[in-house]
């Protein structure tokens, strides 16, 4: 199964008693943030703290993400060696801007990789928060083959935009498109920007409604009680999940026949198809509709 | 013999038989004072000083308190800071409860003024130097319902009760509440005092809103009272209760309710007519939250919600959708309002509520209840008094009472508390015995009491994990290692009462 990205949810670095049981909500991915969370005097406590916690807390299936300070500051280069070294399984770099940067934070992985014998180990995601990274967009997201999904970051991309945020998200429109389309291009994720108002969770589910029709892989969340809106938003319809199945079944019967071409209902069923299927099936056992044992 | 006097031989006669006197008129007297100032001479109107004097308290005796008032509560430091004036020694506090407001008690036990205590519970500065061994005697605690049946049986005989009642008129109806405009001070349901004020010796009432007669509907009933003390404040308003509905905002508390809620609707209780209870953790509030959607989505509704009633449950009525509240404690504003405005919001006595032994005490009939924990152990015993350092930090309440009377007991309460483990070998203190609690909701799953197969397969089967208590216990373990023992003296502080009368377990003094 493709591992799903629905939920990225936020945890403050400097935060023990929420990097200690963050995954027991069940979201996707954890990031435990090491940038805007933490302040100057508290960067060196934090990444010891992140440090410890991906050494030693069991966080099961859960995908875990660190967002490090960018190589430009005193504290990028250090972040990237701790959560390497710590095994983390994606390092997520914060407002990039070209695919130039991308490499230099390749290469600094690769080179606590090599130290201590786990060459290609660490994927690497790119936050999208300015209009140059939108720009950017396909060649951040192609930089590197670590390269597992680009993210957009509103705030910063707004201000540099010189927009006002609005409730519609009008002024977004083009960086979140551009973002899907270069995922898409590149053959990575897409994940879009957090919603920080958590009394509002109607205004939540209509921004995820429009971000699931937009093609987006999954939203940063910042606070568990997200995760069910988004899970529910993610969950495929049950005419979805027949269908799927329908197409499932016949690839394993034409594979059975040794039949290179696949017809359901008299029609070609082509590769993307069948990918597409694949992701129903996975969203319908992630979020609790189907269990692996119906699909036996 | 037409006339009385020539029948005045007779009904001598007939008196003589009956060994009564014959009626004489010029003994009778009318009193024509209007009566709204003849109350004021009621003959139980008395200061706090006069009511002790006249209520015959002696040393050694019992006092009785009720803990409406919760941390509030000023009428035990009231009470017996003038006890001890009037150079009182050697007296026994049977409260309902205690809680960290009553931390003045500690000098009074130091100075002999107290020498024995009873209580659901202990909070605070007070239960840290009792766990210190501060009493010669060990404390008595006992559940609600266990209280209940102590007074009712006389195994808990009350020589004096003090009852704080936020109304009172001249001859001792009582409420929890006023409807004068002068209310000072709303705790809603007396249910915990109900008891005192029935078995008791001599009721004192210490009220803080003297209204005038008739305080009908009355709570505590002029019958069973014989002095009416009227004081400034029998307690501070913000802290017996809160005006609002609480929401937790804890994302923990929100998963812990969810997966109760869950449970609870799959349990095979869920049904209509189903009768609940919950308690006031943020947890067992939110569920509330969880079920409520569950209940309008399938069109049921519960016949009565029990115990200590909150604003959560008092919404669920209004709206229909729980038809009566049973209430023996208003834990908020809104539930004590509820209870003085709304007949089908019933006030119930401690022992109507909880005993053991009255076959018609509402737990009887409860389908499912959710309750919180300290610790619970690998055998479902669970621990609500004493705290894993081995200090005294809470109260029995109605826990063991609910548990082993309702058909479904739920235990929401997380693995971890920072670095306590709440699933553990054995709890500290023995209180609910594990054959009564049938689920226990934590963060890391779902355990079921494997004397309760059925619910294993009926949850199994809606899709919800259930775990060996095991696994979460070494779950806790593998986190926060093994904790030091806790290092326990030989003297015994405390001495729990199981609700039928027997010794369940003992407390032993904590050495720092």
């Amino acid at each position: 199964m493709e591992r799903l990205r629905r939920t990225m949810m936020f945890v403050p670095g400097n935060n023990p008693g929420m990097m200690a049981d963050a995954h027991i909500y069940g979201p996707d991915s954890i990031m435990l943030d090491l940038e805007d969370s933490v302040t100057m005097a508290e960067k060196d406590t934090a990444r010891l703290l992140v440090y410890n916690a991906l050494k030693s807390v069991n966080y099961g299936d859960t995908e875990m993400v660190v967002r490090i300070n960018p190589l430009n500051t005193p504290y990028g280069k250090k972040d990237i060696e701790a959560v390497v070294k710590a095994g983390v399984h994606v390092i997520r770099m914060p407002k990039t801007e070209t695919a130039e940067e991308v490499v230099e934070v390749e290469r600094e992985i690769e080179r606590v990789e090599k130290e201590i014998g786990c060459l290609g180990r660490t994927k690497i995601m790119a936050a999208i928060e300015s209009t140059l990274g939108v720009v950017n967009a396909y060649a951040i997201a192609t930089a590197s083959s670590r390269m597992m999904g680009i993210a957009l970051g509103a705030e910063d991309y707004c201000a540099n935009l010189k927009a006002q945020r609005t409730p519609g998200g009008d002024e977004l429109r083009l960086a979140r498109e551009t973002i899907v389309v270069a995922a898409r291009a590149a053959g990575i994720d897409a994940l879009d920007t957090v919603y920080s108002n958590l009394n509002d969770m109607e205004t939540f589910r209509q921004e995820v409604e429009y971000i699931h029709r937009l093609g987006f892989d999954g939203k940063s969340i910042i606070n568990p009680r997200q995760i069910e809106v988004v899970n529910e938003v993610f969950a495929p319809t049950e005419k979805a999940i027949e269908k799927a199945r329908t197409i499932i079944a016949a690839i394993k019967e034409a594979e059975k026949k040794g039949s290179g071409v696949i017809a359901v209902n008299g029609k070609m069923v082509d590769r993307p198809v069948v990918i597409r299927a694949q992701r129903t099936i996975d969203l319908a056992i992630a979020s609790g509709i189907l269990t692996p044992e119906e699909l036996a | 013999m037409n006339t009385l006097k020539e029948r005045a031989d007779l009904v001598a006669e007939e008196a003589k038989k009956l060994n009564k006197g014959v009626y004489n008129d010029a003994d009778s007297s009318k009193i024509i004072t209007a009566r709204r100032e003849l109350q004021a001479e009621s003959c139980k109107l008395a200061t706090l000083e006069d009511a002790i004097k006249k209520s015959g308290l002696k040393d050694g005796m019992t006092i009785s308190f009720h803990h409406h008032f919760r941390g509030g509560d000023k009428v035990v430091n009231l009470v017996v800071d003038k006890l001890a004036e009037m150079g009182y020694k050697d007296l026994h506090l049977a409260a309902s409860s205690l809680s960290d407001v009553h931390k003045p008690l500690i000098e009074h036990i130091r100075n002999g003024v107290i020498t024995r205590i009873s209580t659901s519970g202990l909070r605070g500065e007070l239960a840290n130097e009792i766990s210190h061994g501060l009493m010669a005697e060990p404390v008595i605690f006992r559940s609600h319902g266990g209280r209940g049946s102590a007074i009712a049986s006389g195994d808990l005989h009350i020589d004096v009760a003090f009852l704080g009642a936020s109304s009172c008129d001249p001859l001792g109806n009582a409420c929890g509440y006023s409807r004068s405009e002068n209310a000072k001070s709303i705790c809603g349901s007396l249910g915990y005092a109900l008891p005192d004020a029935r078995y008791a010796d001599k009721v004192v009432i210490v009220t803080d809103d003297l209204v005038p007669y008739p305080n009908t509907p009355n709570s505590i009933s002029e019958h069973d009272v014989d002095y009416v003390v009227e004081v400034e404040s029998v307690g501070d308003s913000s802290k017996i209760s809160s005006g609002a509905i609480r929401d937790s905002k804890n994302p923990r508390d929100i998963l812990l309710a969810q997966q109760a809620a869950k449970v609870i609707i799959n349990s095979g209780y869920f049904k209509d007519g189903f009768s609940i209870q919950t308690g006031t953790g943020g947890a067992s509030l939110a569920a509330v939250k969880y079920i409520r959607n569950s209940m309008i989505e399938q069109g049921i509704k519960a016949s009565f919600a029990l115990g200590g009633i909150t604003a959560h449950m008092v919404k669920l009525h209004e709206e229909g959708l729980i038809e009566r509240l049973i209430d023996v404690q208003s834990f908020d504003k809104v539930a004590a309002m509820s209870l003085r405005d709304d007949m089908m919001h019933k006030e119930v006595a401690a022992y109507e509520y909880a005993a053991a032994d009255e076959p018609g005490s509402a737990v009887h009939y409860l389908d499912i209840v959710i309750l919180s924990a300290l610790e619970a152990d690998v055998n479902f015993n669970v621990n609500v008094l004493v705290g894993s350092d081995g200090i005294i930090r809470g109260a029995i309440g109605g826990h063991p009472d609910t548990a082993a009377d309702s058909a479904l007991s739920i235990i929401v309460c997380p693995l971890l508390r920072g670095r306590i483990p709440c699933v553990v070998d054995e709890v500290t203190t023995h209180i609910t015995p594990g054959s009564t609690v049938d689920v226990i909701v934590t963060e890391y799953g779902i355990a079921v009491n494997p004397r309760r197969p059925e619910l294993v397969e009926r949850l199994r089967n809606a899709g919800l994990e259930v775990v060996d208590i095991h696994s979460l216990k070494d779950k806790a373990l593998s986190i926060i290692g093994e904790p030091e023992p806790i290092p326990f003296g030989d003297k015994v502080v405390g001495v729990v009462m199981n609700r039928d009368g027997s010794v369940m377990d003992v407390i032993r003094n904590v050495n720092d």
